[in-house]
């Protein structure tokens, strides 16, 4: 009997800590500004799921080249690393044939 | 050799002498044949603005050649692509690897897929009800 009230009382404590963490993550993201605080990271290529990013395809590659033509990390754009290789791939074979710009300023 | 490599080669034709792109490109087809490759597509991709200068020029028009052979032609092509003063900028990608990488990922998905819809057809969940008749007879 004792066992069952352990085990029933944990997961609440837990959903409980988890409120909690929550709560803190959402005011710090207040704080901060509250930019990419919240955001899930999920690879966008993996959702599409993607086997090859063609260089070609400045359209695609163009979202991950802010205005100063340096690559998104994957950091923010949360890639997964193996897209993320792919992708860097592709972007500098694309500058290579101008394609895209190298630096923009 | 039995299997043949495959190349994807983009050059960029100088605009201002519009008019020799398709002779170029003709001329360019002829050397990877002669070399005894397979030109499998060559299309031009337009004229199209540049990221940036080469050699003073803000335009250029792209073509696009899908080659498959041995790679003796590439190394004639690039060659003849280097010398030629037309080409402003050339790219050998080599792409049969990357498309069978392609390939068995997407084949090994398909396979997962498939497992996963046999096995939710026939359930195993029975771990789950055990634990649930326990904690109903404790009670």
């Amino acid at each position: 009997m004792s066992t069952n009230y352990e085990e029933r009382e944990r997961p609440r404590s837990g959903g409980y800590d988890n409120e909690d963490d929550q709560d803190r993550r959402s005011m710090g993201g207040g704080r901060g500004g509250g930019r990419r605080m919240h955001r899930r990271r999920v690879c966008r290529f993996c959702i599409d799921k993607t086997d090859l990013i063609d260089f070609k395809d400045v359209r695609l590659l163009q979202n991950y080249l802010p205005e100063r033509g340096k690559i998104l990390p994957r950091r923010i754009s949360g890639n997964c690393a193996t897209h993320q290789r792919m992708l860097a791939e592709a972007i500098k074979r694309a500058r290579n044939i101008a394609l895209l710009p190298y630096t923009t300023d | 050799m039995d299997n043949k490599r495959q190349y994807e080669v983009v050059f960029i034709v100088d605009p201002t002498v519009d008019d020799e792109v398709a002779r170029l490109t003709d001329g360019f087809k002829q050397i990877v044949t002669d070399q005894g490759g397979v030109v499998t597509k060559a299309e031009t991709m337009g004229k199209r603005q540049l990221a940036y200068e080469i050699l003073h020029q803000k335009e250029g028009t792209c073509v696009l050649m899908e080659i498959e052979g041995s790679g003796k032609e590439i190394a004639e092509l690039e060659r003849r692509m280097r010398v030629n003063d037309r080409v402003l900028r050339y790219l050998t990608v080599r792409v049969d690897e990357d498309r069978r990488r392609a390939e068995k990922l997407k084949n090994r998905r398909t396979r997962k897929a498939e497992k996963k819809a046999t096995r939710s057809a026939t359930p195993t969940r029975r771990g789950g009800a055990v634990e649930f008749a326990a904690e109903s007879n404790g009670e």
